[in-house]
């Protein structure tokens, strides 16, 4: 690994709202990564971090050890001051047999004028583990990010998997997101996406879940909140092929000015016995929920801006 | 002169009249009732007075502490101090109960927002974190949504079917709040065809087919609307006169 740069590990800290005391916390685990670079890193027992840096990316291979359970949130810095650049990270993550963990992952590019966020990611999580990864993006309001996004996770019988991707401050550029998750016996997956496009912004989500296993469980939700010019393409799949298996795709967008959106929840069953349902709802605001707001004196602009906030929650 | 006055109102939606000629006096820190059968344009006249969607384009003059407040938005009226509360509450994915009732509230402590909804008989520390979302029961939706009107501390509240979709000890705890309110000197207007509600009220206007057709003190209109208009067979048509 790299030297620690203490400085550029405070100014990617602040500019990803991550408290120093998280930083120098023993009990907490964390890697920063700016550009191909890590700056910083701090582990601990039942968790093994591999890292090659290369002229052109940065691979990061992520073990954790068959029946350890980390207990406090892991956290995970990649980011980018320069205005351009391409930031590549190839990531490895096995989470072995009863093994237990949760990320935090902060992307942040708060200067970003043509930047390239790509991530490539192979998951396998082993039986009865749990595997938590929560996404924050931060971008400026410049929206010059472009976000690559690309995973696939396989879930062994009884594993449990769940990621939320935010990206609610700043520009969101343009993100394309494609994850995908294998799900055998009794495992779960939770995919939830939350996005707030404004200007010229360019979302599409593609999620799917394959329920191969019996009594397998997939969740997959969209939020996706567009106003200005901004616009989202969401496409969730969920295919069953297992009995007992049990799915659901739920897909809300709430669209402002010109903004243009489109939902598009696949449900795939092809065993009698499982159970796959859906739900997606594209428009503006709700009349109700903004005129009850707007009874209590709120302006049209703050209670819609309220509801939204409800809603990207 | 009463704290809202509406002076020759009346409006037609899609080419029906649904409301005509209304002229009616409230009176501060009173509490009232609008009574009538389903379809009176009980429900049509509130929306009506508070500004909703669809509910602007109304003939004649409606004023509000002798202010005309006719041609208001919502917002602007409720920043006068009128208010309104649905018959059900609208439900909001993700917001939780304690910013949805410090979003309309005249103070944002913690405790303010704690203390109204202690108001309603809702536990603060169960609620507080809550979502105002499909979780609640209409019930308790009802309740938030009163400790926001509470938060607020409007002038005039007007509550649409107050009685609908609750239990009668839940109803109970609101009517004890409204009698609380009225002793500071909020003006209340029910929206009712509920004789329980009506009861509460200290005056109470009858409406049949868009009009009022008779106005005065509560206990005058319920053996009225009790004994002539809860038996009555005449169904309430827009634009068909009694």
């Amino acid at each position: 690994m790299s030297m620690v740069d203490e400085q550029l590990v405070k100014q990617l800290s602040k500019a990803s709202d991550i408290e120093t005391n998280i930083v120098n916390n023993p009990h907490i685990a964390h890697l920063f990564i700016h550009h191909h670079k890590v700056i910083g890193a701090h582990l601990i027992p039942g968790l093994k971090v591999d890292v090659k840096e290369m002229t052109d990316g940065i691979k990061v291979s992520m073990v954790v050890e068959k029946g350890s359970v980390i207990e406090k949130p892991v956290h995970l810095c990649f980011g980018m001051f320069p205005e351009k650049g391409i930031q590549k990270i190839i990531m490895s993550v096995n989470i072995e047999d009863g093994a237990s963990i949760s990320i935090l992952a902060h992307c942040t590019f708060p200067n970003a004028v043509d930047v390239q966020h790509i991530m490539d990611a192979q998951i396998n999580v082993g039986k009865n583990a749990r595997y938590s990864y929560f996404e924050r993006h931060i971008h400026g309001d410049l929206g010059g990010v472009k976000v690559y996004p690309t995973a696939v996770i396989n879930l062994d019988e009884g594993a449990q998997f769940k990621t939320e991707f935010e990206l609610l401050k700043g520009c969101v550029g343009l993100i394309d997101m494609n994850y995908e998750t294998n799900c055998k016996a009794r495992s779960i997956a939770e995919m939830n996406a939350r996005i707030n496009g404004r200007g010229d912004d360019v979302i599409a989500i593609r999620e799917t879940g394959n329920l191969l296993g019996e009594y397998s469980r997939g969740v997959l939700t969209s939020r996706v909140a567009l106003r200005d010019n901004a616009k989202a393409d969401v496409y969730n799949k969920i295919k069953a092929t297992a009995a007992y298996a049990r799915g659901h795709v739920d897909c809300k967008e709430i669209i402002q000015d010109n903004g243009v959106a489109k939902a598009t929840p696949i449900v795939e069953v092809n065993n009698p016995k499982a159970h796959v349902t859906h739900e997606a709802s594209i428009g503006s605001v709700d009349s109700k929920q903004l005129q009850t707001l707007m009874s209590r004196g709120l302006s049209e602009d703050d209670a819609v801006e309220l509801i939204i906030q409800g809603l990207l929650s | 002169m009463g704290i809202l006055e509406l002076r020759n109102v009346g409006l037609t939606i899609d080419g029906k009249r649904i409301i005509h000629d209304i002229n009616m006096d409230v009176w501060e820190g009173h509490v009232h009732a609008i009574v009538g059968p389903n379809g009176a344009g009980k429900s049509t006249l509130a929306s009506t007075i508070m500004g909703l969607e669809g509910y602007r384009n109304l003939e004649g003059n409606i004023f509000f502490k002798g202010e005309d407040i006719t041609n208001l938005k919502i917002d602007e009226r409720a920043r006068k101090g009128i208010t309104f509360g649905w018959q059900e509450p609208a439900r909001y994915e993700g917001l939780l109960v304690k910013d949805f009732i410090s979003a309309g509230s005249k103070n944002k402590n913690e405790k303010y927002i704690f203390d109204a909804l202690s108001q309603v008989g809702l536990d603060p520390e169960d609620y507080l974190n809550r979502a105002v979302d499909k979780t609640l029961s209409g019930g308790e939706r009802k309740k938030v949504e009163l400790a926001s009107i509470i938060a607020m501390d409007p002038s005039l509240i007007m509550l649409d079917e107050p009685d609908s979709g609750i239990d009668v000890e839940t109803l109970e705890k609101m009517f004890e709040v409204i009698r609380q309110l009225k002793n500071k000197g909020t003006t209340i207007i029910f929206i009712t065809h509920s004789l329980a509600v009506l009861r509460q009220a200290d005056h109470a206007f009858l409406m049949c087919c868009g009009e009022i057709i008779e106005k005065g003190l509560a206990k005058k209109i319920i053996p009225y609307f009790e004994n002539k208009c809860i038996p009555c067979p005449h169904k309430n048509v827009p634009d068909k006169k009694v």
